[in-house]
């Protein structure tokens, strides 16, 4: 099939539709440079690089970033344990509620984040616990924990069982066999579900509208900014710092996985 | 040697309890997996099971309208609530809002996904496979922000339709009942747009995943047996590529019923299921009516997922 010529319509598409897809980061790319304060006028006006040391210099986006930077990195330590712990038991033999669990894992990530977000907040209220920085971590283990799954359970499928079983035979045991034989095999599928988490948690905000109360992740941040707008500049400043720690986790992770069937990120 | 037998003994002394522990794991399968188990069941019954559990009875509790409190008395009258002619017209909206959205989606994926998985090879399918993944898993916020930024007055939408000279289109689109509105940013057109770029790519790499699937023998075989191109295309390809657009219209779907930010920022005044829950938990403190408004998408995915597996989507997931 692939003496099959491409028709030149079929290529307009397919890159036209990768314009689509980009245009609108490229725009707040541009942006983030412009020297106009209050409006969003094009063509731009001019170019500086005068708000990236304003918005450094603000209080309020530095509490932010700390925030979020705090949530994604528990939520990804959280999502790494169970994550790992449910891969390992469930690339095993079949067994009775197998398929339930496995779509258990799923369901947070599937679902609409507004019915995992009010599910959470009504749970919190039962059991009179206050949203806060707990409450965040919480919600976003939960939903990370899949990205992690994924990408670990794929690679134990490629993982020989021989290995593991001469390991034992030479007399490792079970702690020893899990760090010398399971977690160097692990290491890039790990990192990479990792990473995904961490960029997953970094930029969520529906479920953490709902699990935040009085906190302000940086994401939130920048939804306070779109309902009233003032400070353009330093909200478009923002916008591309945002765009830029997600991407590159994603790129790392895409690059760890890249050879092998099951690349990293296929599915969010 | 001695002393090396001496060190092995002692090693095997100290790690006796771990050999015996790894040989118990080895010989009691179930005990390893019960063991690896339930760390992350725990979590997820508790956590997130006990949520979901959760809403549905604040779904059930009365809601007193005087004194804003939430008593354990079961009643049925926030379901009622949901039939009403206002709240049953949120919810229609946004039924027809996501069905118009999977629809649009599919249109623009269908031709990136069959260039990607049948024409693209080697550094161009990595190409194409990057840069679809990287718009999925950039930050929602920041590509609503990035439409508000290109939708606002005197941007870029602005300039590009003034210089495209198309100004008398855009006028007579936005003068349409139901799709127009003052500007491009209050119409619902603009909000719909927003909506399909925002879940186009969770469109895009499931059918590009049916249509990698579609053996080169089937299509040799086809056109050996005297099909056109075109025939090839509609009663060999097209059919195994539906799963996957099943698969992607679950995703764009179920994400545009739960939306409660686009709705917010762009389009005309008039409400979602998403922006009700968010009121109603918000700033009127009625909780049970915010998870009776939660229960409908969990209803209405549940019916578009026992549809889905009827048509064989989730051999495609």
């Amino acid at each position: 099939m692939h003496s099959e010529r491409t028709p030149w319509a079929l290529r307009l598409a397919a890159y036209g539709g990768l314009a689509f897809l980009h245009f609108p980061l490229l725009v707040i790319f541009a942006y983030a440079f412009n020297t106009e304060e209050s409006a969003f006028s094009f063509p731009l006006q001019g170019f500086t690089l005068h708000w990236f040391s304003d918005a450094w210099a603000r209080p309020d986006i530095f509490a932010a970033i700390v925030l979020s930077l705090k949530v994604a990195t528990a939520a990804t330590v959280l999502a790494l344990a169970l994550g790992t712990l449910a891969a390992m038991a469930l690339s095993r033999r079949p067994f009775f509620g197998k398929n339930a669990i496995t779509l258990l894992l799923v369901l947070p990530i599937a679902l609409p984040g507004i019915i995992t977000g009010i599910s959470l907040l009504t749970a919190f209220k039962v059991a009179d616990i206050n949203p806060g920085l707990l409450t965040i971590i919480v919600g976003h283990a939960t939903f990370c924990v899949v990205v992690v799954y994924n990408n670990v359970v794929a690679r134990l499928r490629r993982m020989p069982m021989s290995h593991i079983e001469a390991s034992m035979d030479l007399g490792a045991d079970s702690w020893q066999t899990f760090r010398h034989i399971v977690m160097p095999g692990l290491a890039t599928s790990l990192l990479a579900g990792g990473m995904l988490a961490f960029a997953l948690s970094f930029d969520e905000i529906i479920v953490t509208t709902f699990t935040a109360g009085a906190e302000v992740t940086l994401p939130i941040w920048l939804l306070n900014q779109l309902g009233r707008p003032r400070d353009v500049p330093i909200t478009n400043v923002v916008a591309m710092t945002v765009m830029l720690i997600t991407t590159l986790p994603i790129l790392g992770a895409w690059y760890l996985t890249r050879d092998t069937t099951d690349t990293a990120g296929g599915g969010k | 040697m001695s002393s090396m037998a001496i060190s092995r003994n002692g090693t095997t002394a100290k790690n006796g309890l771990g050999r015996r522990i790894s040989a118990l794991l080895y010989r009691k399968p179930v005990l390893t997996l019960l063991l690896l188990l339930t760390p992350p069941l725990l979590w997820f019954g508790v956590v997130y099971l006990g949520s979901l559990l959760a809403l549905v009875l604040q779904s059930g509790y009365t809601f007193d309208d005087f004194t804003m409190q939430v008593t354990p008395v079961w009643t049925l009258a926030n379901y009622q609530a949901l039939f009403d002619s206002t709240n049953l017209d949120i919810i229609l909206r946004t039924l027809f809002m996501a069905l118009a959205v999977s629809l649009m989606s599919a249109l623009l994926a269908f031709p990136l996904a069959y260039y990607m998985a049948r024409h693209a090879r080697g550094a161009e399918k990595a190409f194409f496979y990057v840069a679809v993944m990287l718009p999925m898993w950039a930050s929602y916020i920041v590509k609503v922000y990035a439409w508000t930024v290109l939708l606002a007055k005197g941007g870029i939408s602005w300039w590009l339709i003034e210089k495209l000279g198309i100004t008398p289109a855009y006028e007579w689109m936005l003068a349409l009942p139901h799709v127009g509105g003052t500007t491009l940013a209050t119409s619902n057109f603009g909000r719909f747009w927003v909506f399909v770029y925002i879940w186009l790519p969770f469109m895009i790499l499931p059918i590009q995943a049916a249509l990698e699937r579609v053996p080169e023998n089937l299509i040799a075989a086809s056109s050996d047996l005297g099909a056109r191109p075109w025939q090839t295309f509609g009663y060999v390809i097209l059919p195994m590529a539906i799963p996957g657009v099943v698969a992607g219209s679950i995703f764009t779907f179920s994400l545009t019923l739960g939306d409660f930010i686009i709705p917010q920022l762009i389009g005309p005044s008039g409400l979602y299921i998403g922006n009700m829950v968010y009121t109603m938990q918000g700033s009127i403190g009625n909780m049970p009516m915010a998870a009776a408004f939660t229960v409908v998408p969990i209803v209405l995915i549940s019916i578009y997922l026992a549809i889905s597996k009827r048509l064989g989507a989730f051999d495609a997931l």
